[in-house]
């Protein structure tokens, strides 16, 4: 309901949710930047945690947000823990 | 070649290939242009043709249903693959599940009471998505992957067999395909029912915004979130299985 209400409410001023799209693109390129640039596995699982939410706020802020509830769990959730069980598996055979 | 020439041919193909891009970049439309008359004609007549106020549920499940099935089946045969692959091969052992024998770290008190704690509200807050398509920007996907962190919370807790108990793979793999052929089937029952594939041949209710409100968008979406749920948890627990069960050559 409250998604709907929030749709009939007046859209908020154009250069406000121009700066929000803006520091958002900014952050995502920050982000994905800072997931190449990690070179130890699972931190970088972890950054890539992190520039899934950024993402997930990106679409959020660019009106999609069924996109950005996947992009959330997938993201956010979902790939870390699938790498992360993989480099224990990584970890526990080469032991 | 030696190295510099190289570098001279990576040079000019790299310079080439930016100046396409930016020749292309500006021939592009403004930002946010859109010049299709397909989404015009779908915004004009989506919500009194079909009574749901999700207009891209209407789209997903129904005016491009057929293009769902083709995606939902590309999610299942990926969940079939990695259960393929990641069966246990010979040479490999199971190891007891006794919990003293697993290699699991140990959770601290403060994670699992908030993870258990929240368990219900993500669960809930799954399937409020998946049976919600028509009303909102939910749907069967999201409210399924959402449902699917629910479960991986259990795990989280340090509660591996538990979480292993409540979701065991033969019910998954039946969950699985009873969520991808019920789509399907519903398309066929369409047919049956005299309309075209996917068609919303159920009545579409009084009130709009209803759950009950555009016909088949919601049963759709709700097979959509079994099978999404399902296919998760079991890529989820054949590379959880792989990592705390499974041993390597003995």
């Amino acid at each position: 309901m409250s998604l709907l209400a929030s749709a009939a409410s007046p859209p908020a001023p154009p250069y406000a949710l121009h700066l929000l799209q803006a520091s958002l693109l900014v952050l995502t390129l920050v982000g994905a930047t800072a997931v190449v640039l990690t070179r130890q596995p699972v931190r970088q699982v972890v950054t890539l945690s992190i520039y899934g939410l950024v993402l997930a706020l990106l679409f959020l802020s660019y009106q999609a947000p069924d996109v950005s509830l996947s992009e959330l769990t997938i993201g956010a959730v979902l790939l870390p823990l699938l790498l992360l069980l993989t480099l224990a598996k990584l970890k526990n055979s080469a032991k | 070649m030696t190295p510099s020439t190289r570098r001279l041919v990576v040079i000019v193909a790299l310079l080439g290939t930016a100046g396409f891009v930016v020749w292309g970049l500006t021939g592009l439309p403004p930002f946010g242009g859109y010049r299709g008359p397909y989404g015009f004609r779908i915004n004009a007549i989506a919500v009194a043709q079909t009574h749901a106020t999700g207009v891209v549920s209407a789209v997903n499940f129904f005016y491009r249903g057929f293009d769902t099935v083709g995606e939902e089946y590309i999610l299942f045969i990926a969940a079939t693959g990695v259960a393929t692959v990641l069966r246990r091969l010979r040479g490999e052992s199971e190891a007891g599940t006794d919990p003293q024998e697993l290699d699991v770290p140990p959770t601290s008190e403060a994670v699992r009471m908030f993870t258990l704690g929240l368990l219900g509200f993500v669960f809930v807050m799954g399937w409020y998505l998946a049976s919600h398509a028509q009303t909102s920007p939910a749907g069967g996907f999201q409210g399924g992957v959402v449902s699917v962190s629910a479960v991986l919370m259990i795990y989280l807790a340090g509660q591996y067999l538990r979480s292993r108990r409540l979701s065991p793979i033969d019910l998954l793999d039946a969950l699985e395909a009873a969520g991808a052929g019920g789509f399907a089937a519903v398309g066929i029952g369409t047919l049956a029912a005299g309309a075209a594939y996917l068609a919303d041949v159920l009545p579409l209710g009084n009130h709009l915004g209803a759950v009950n409100s555009s016909g088949t968008i919601v049963l759709i979406s709700l097979l959509v979130g079994v099978e999404v749920t399902a296919a998760f948890l079991v890529i989820a627990s054949e590379l959880l299985e792989q990592t705390l069960l499974v041993g390597g050559e003995r």
